[in-house]
């Protein structure tokens, strides 16, 4: 590498190969963010300075260096998921991604149908943009999701009409890691002639996704949660059987086969290439060691704390995710006693609503019981050595506030805390 | 978002975490907010009969560090206070104690409901006892 640039490198691999000491704080939100690999600014670094080109530019080799690197990348996404490189199309990242995908669909498919199909637990991105197009005219019908997370797909197969043009249903979810069916809801929406989204941000990389065995059409796909980039993303949309196509959101110069106009992000576009090649070669071990971390950081904490449950299914989960409740203990105040590691709660006692997750409750979990919760994300960086650090922490902190909590005492006292009359309900 | 450092010395050392016999008639208990909104806190105190001095206060919460904190501070602060002083606390004086940013004002609130709480069950014990002690004559 010429570029005169210091790459972290001694730190990454110093986390990796300490196995007993544990560098604070630690990291453990990587359904948040992940940390970029180092290999992957290795890769993106020429991309700033000596290949600067704009990748639309033609008639110079500056133009050409910067059209190799992101066709280099487009190939190493198309690879991953089972694409061919026509099908990707590069924006700034998953939100855009869903964006495109869900009004892209909807404007493009208006003739033929105004019916959308999605999940109440699926991310924001979706939710809104679907509210939004609520707006415009659209139905939009949205599932609930079983005790375990999961959508029903007898429930699927009811909400599809002669109207629905577009069924967006995520691969992995945000919070509690839970992998929907996505190959038997492809295969349900291209036996009905539906088109079908995923929002795969959390999957890719992660569990294996094959756009052809899966029967996706159209998948949302994001650099920052597979150890790229932030601020750019794709889209993957089909070709063949069937051809999908997307009206633009963003007009312009007509770049990317005019479904998304703009300037190419070269250096993020590389890293998310990279990023993603990457995650290809490692992915059968390393999805085996994170479920391997994941269920020793599990079987540590709930073999030493009672009354501690699992949001969502064990069985159709990511391997790195954890989320557990913590009854009797409040989620942002153990997130306060356990401030030397970043996790994240599905309590939102910061919000001005005062709502707590969204996704926990239409699991059917209490509201007291989503206020205590805590998602662990534990990724490429993570040892076991951290894991037991996190568990130890998280079963000290449990145990002292539980000894502060006046429910933990009424439970003791044999009181059903659902027969308490609170003098806050009636809020 | 970051807290102030009397929330976490609050949060990491709690004054006067416990119970007290809540039968007993000298011990007024408040028990306010909901476990589904994410805040539970239980305030007691313990009166001087004849000073109506709030001689000892115990407090356990469910909650965020700030509630804890709140109601932590609010045991500190109504100790060796009459019971007329303690109910002249405001929440706001807790905010400005705790430098509590806006979307933790409700967890001041719900220390200042708890001190009243526990102040309306004492006095209500109270009440209760007299007629008792009238008729005893």
């Amino acid at each position: 590498m010429s570029t005169d640039v210091k790459i972290p490198q001694a730190e990454t691999q110093a986390l990796h190969t300490n196995g007993k000491g544990v560098k604070l704080p630690i990291y453990m939100d990587n359904h948040a963010t992940t940390q970029m690999d180092p290999r992957v600014l290795e890769e993106m670094l020429p991309y700033f300075i000596e290949k600067f080109g704009n990748a639309a530019s033609r008639n110079h080799s500056f133009g050409w260096a910067a059209e190799e690197g992101v066709e280099t990348a487009r190939e190493r996404i198309a690879k991953l998921v089972g694409a061919t490189t026509k099908e990707i199309i590069f924006t700034s990242g998953a939100t855009e991604s869903d964006n495109l995908a869900i009004k892209g669909v909807a404007e493009m498919y208006r003739e033929k149908g105004n019916h959308i199909i999605t999940a109440v637990t699926e991310h924001k991105a979706v939710l809104d943009t679907c509210k939004r197009l609520e707006k415009y005219g659209y139905r939009v019908t949205y599932m609930p999701v079983q005790k375990d997370g999961l959508i029903d797909l007898d429930d699927l197969k009811r909400a599809i009409d002669d109207k629905t043009i577009l069924v967006t249903i995520m691969a992995a979810n945000n919070e509690i890691g839970v992998l929907q069916p996505v190959a038997e809801i492809g295969k349900l929406c291209r036996e009905r002639g539906v088109i079908f989204h995923t929002d795969a941000v959390q999957a890719i990389g992660k569990i294996p996704v094959d756009v052809n065995k899966q029967n996706i059409d159209v998948m949302s796909i994001t650099g920052h949660k597979l150890y790229g980039p932030k601020g750019v993303g794709a889209l993957y949309v089909r070709r063949k059987n069937p051809r999908v196509q997307l009206s633009a959101l963003i007009d312009g110069g007509g770049h990317e086969r005019g479904m998304r106009s703009g300037t190419l992000n070269v250096p993020g576009i590389v890293g998310l290439g990279k990023a993603c090649s990457l995650a290809q070669e490692e992915l059968p071990q390393e999805s085996c060691r994170l479920a391997g971390l994941r269920n020793r950081l599990r079987d540590r904490i709930m073999n030493r704390l009672d009354e501690t449950y699992i949001n969502g299914s064990t069985e159709h989960r990511l391997p790195g995710n954890l989320n557990i409740s913590f009854a009797y203990v409040e989620g942002e105040s153990l997130l306060m006693g356990i401030n030397d590691i970043a996790v994240s709660s599905g309590s939102a006692c910061t919000s001005a609503t005062l709502e707590p997750s969204y996704v926990l409750k239409a699991l059917g979990t209490g509201d007291d019981l989503a206020h205590s919760s805590i998602r662990f994300g534990i990724g490429r960086f993570n040892t076991e050595a951290e894991v037991d650090y996190v568990a130890d922490r998280v079963i000290e902190t449990v145990e002292r506030l539980r000894e502060l909590s006046p429910l933990y005492e009424m439970a003791k006292e044999g009181i059903n805390l659902k027969d308490v009359k609170w003098a806050g309900e009636a809020h | 978002m970051s807290y102030s450092d009397k929330v976490i010395d609050h949060y990491n050392n709690p004054r006067n975490v416990g119970s007290m016999d809540k039968g007993s008639t000298d011990v007024g208990t408040g028990l306010v907010g909901a476990p589904e909104c994410g805040d539970v806190m239980k305030l007691q105190i313990k009166v001087n009969p004849t000073t109506n001095v709030i001689e000892d206060a115990k407090f356990k919460t469910f909650g965020c560090g700030s509630a804890i904190a709140s109601s932590s501070l609010a045991t500190e602060w109504v100790k060796g206070k009459t019971v007329d002083e303690a109910l002249a606390i405001k929440n706001m004086d807790i905010v400005k104690e705790l430098s509590l940013p806006p979307v933790k004002i409700h967890c001041s609130v719900l220390a200042e409901d708890a001190i009243r709480a526990a102040i309306g069950d004492w006095k209500k014990k109270q009440e209760s006892t007299k007629p008792v002690a009238a008729e005893a004559r």
